[in-house]
């Protein structure tokens, strides 16, 4: 015991480790694991033959690549809203620093007949972007749309401290060795942020692959065109298809899991870079 | 001459400091950032509230004391009142084990209790599913026993535990790393036991941390879509929580109940922001060790 734990005074180390390992397990770890095993069932070509099929492959690409564009908005506007937030002042700041963690807080099913009612050809936007011919609602553009609700917060709340701790000193530095304002941002500035931005990045493409809530209601579910990943694990459970169910979703952990040890990799460095600092 | 005319414009320059941008380019930005937060966040959260209204209050009253939307008021209160508490232990347990002892596989530990949000809501639900359902390992003995986890309360209850079993441990870890362990050592030298330290010492002492991460995990707990829409099987009146009730009636063309009922969630949702800013400077407060 004492190789694997070192000593402290406080008592309490094994009930409290025994429960959370326990608690984990039933809640978490065992259930997960039932997955891997009903899949195990399958054949590998059965298994293939499931996660490759065309309508399978459809989902995949519209999942992957609105939440890839999803990502790539929020990376860019997150960057500029937490820049406003900590930089510049103005009224009702605080307000709108509370209302930035909204798409965490709304339940998802709310997040999504709202962005329908506003996206369809009568609703506040889609009155106006309707005779310039763009639809939002029912199409993979509406899947886009409430994909970027969702992964808002992730990397305003991860770039905002990292902009906060940032010392003016290098700044002044910069700009008493003659940098212009764009030039610091783009040397000093914008290096110190970058591994906070990916994180928040990964974070929010993470959260858009697995999104169900929001997206079924804007996105028109159409087989092939508009059908997101998780919907087809719905669809073939309730066709009681539990093995293709099964499989689909054993594809989704294992791309989760490896976008979980990416993210955990990314802050382990994000965390050395700032130490170094 | 020329030393003292640049003598006289160098306090003018420090009054323009050098780390900050052209007026029209911070007008520029915020203006930019606040239209994107108004587009994507604001209008969406008008919206619900605008078609909720839309038929007026009488409409908007009957929809939401109606018996369906009653009964999935008190199932989601339910699920919430059991998910809270034993989240609530295990992320004081967990918390416990992790900010004050060292051993090996930390770092894992934290990783596996962040895992449930980074699995599908919809993947959640399949889990319980395939241990629970009919054709899964405890199906036929559920079923033997006349038993029923899914399509049913406890199906519900166990997918809410799954997808909020992060919030408070991850609040609570870093909050209790801060503090260290000076307090409870001290506590323990002076004659208390484990629970007294734990009672007089460290939950003093962590209770904003707690109803932080208590906040955001009743949210959550609440508000859960995905993975309880799976186990439900969407029996009104029985396994429908608020969250499920919105669907239906959406999927009915009752829009305007829909939104009724929604708005509901949307005040549940600007409450939780309410209170959480106001708990988050209290807990920066304990993390800077000022325990007031």
């Amino acid at each position: 015991m004492s190789t694997f734990k070192q000593h402290s005074v406080l008592p309490g180390f094994n009930l409290a480790l025994g429960f959370t390992l326990l608690y984990l397990s039933l809640i978490v770890l065992i259930p997960l694991s039932a997955a891997f095993i009903h899949t195990a069932k399958l054949s590998w070509p059965e298994f293939w033959n499931t996660v490759t099929a065309p309508r399978v492959i459809a989902s995949y690409r519209l999942t992957f690549g609105a939440s890839l564009a999803a990502a790539t908005v929020n990376a860019f506007f997150g960057l500029l809203v937490a820049w406003v937030l900590v930089r510049y002042p103005f009224p009702g700041k605080r307000l709108v620093d509370a209302l930035i963690d909204l798409p965490f807080a709304l339940p998802t099913s709310v997040a999504g007949i709202t962005l329908t009612a506003i996206y369809t050809g009568n609703g506040w936007i889609g009155q106006y972007l309707e005779p310039m011919g763009i639809r939002i609602a029912f199409t993979p553009a509406g899947v886009f749309v409430a994909l970027t609700f969702i992964g808002l917060p992730f990397v305003v709340r991860t770039v905002q401290p990292v902009l906060e701790e940032i010392e003016q000193e290098l700044e002044e530095a910069a700009a008493m060795l003659g940098a212009t304002r764009w030039q610091t941002f783009r040397h000093i500035i914008f290096p110190a942020v970058l591994p906070a931005l990916a994180t928040g990045f990964a974070l929010a493409f993470a959260r858009a692959i697995g999104e169900y809530g929001s997206v079924i209601f804007i996105a028109g579910n159409i087989p092939m065109i508009s059908e997101i990943t998780p919907l087809l694990i719905i669809t073939k459970l309730e066709q009681y298809d539990y093995a293709g169910a099964t499989a689909i979703a054993t594809v989704m952990l294992v791309i989760s899991f490896t976008l979980l040890l990416f993210i955990n990799l990314l802050q382990w460095q994000a965390r050395r870079h700032n130490t170094k600092v | 001459m020329a030393t003292s005319s640049s003598s006289q414009t160098f306090p003018v320059q420090l009054a323009a400091p050098v780390t900050q941008e052209q007026p029209w380019i911070r007008w520029t930005l915020t203006l930019l950032a606040l239209s994107f937060l108004s587009l994507f966040l604001l209008l969406p959260l008008m919206g619900v509230f605008f078609e909720a209204l839309k038929k007026g209050w009488d409409v908007y009253i009957d929809a939401i004391t109606e018996p369906d939307a009653l009964a999935a008021i008190r199932l989601t209160l339910t699920a919430a009142a059991i998910a809270i508490p034993l989240n609530l232990v295990f992320g004081i347990a967990a918390a416990w084990a992790i900010a004050k002892f060292e051993f090996y596989g930390k770092s894992i530990l934290i990783s596996l209790i962040d895992l449930p949000f980074s699995v599908s809501p919809v993947v959640t639900g399949l889990i319980y599913v395939l241990i629970f359902g009919l054709q899964g390992w405890a199906g036929p003995w559920l079923k033997e026993h006349d038993l029923a986890v899914i399509f049913a309360v406890p199906g519900i209850v166990l997918a809410t535990i799954f997808v909020t079993v992060p919030f408070i441990a991850r609040e609570l870890i870093p909050l209790m790393q801060a503090q260290g362990s000076e307090e409870e050592e001290a506590a323990i030298a002076l004659g208390a036991n484990g629970w007294q330290t734990l009672w007089y010492v460290t939950l003093p002492n962590i209770k904003w941390g707690l109803l932080y991460g208590t906040i955001l995990c009743n949210a959550r707990a609440m508000g859960e879509f995905g993975a309880v829409s799976v186990v439900s099987g969407h029996i009104r009146g029985l396994t429908n929580t608020l969250s499920l009730h919105v669907e239906i009636l959406y999927n009915e063309y009752n829009f305007v109940a829909a939104f009724a009922v929604a708005s509901l969630l949307a005040l549940l949702a600007l409450l939780t922001l309410a209170l959480k800013t106001l708990v988050e400077a209290k807990v920066a407060q304990q993390i800077r060790g000022n325990h007031s």
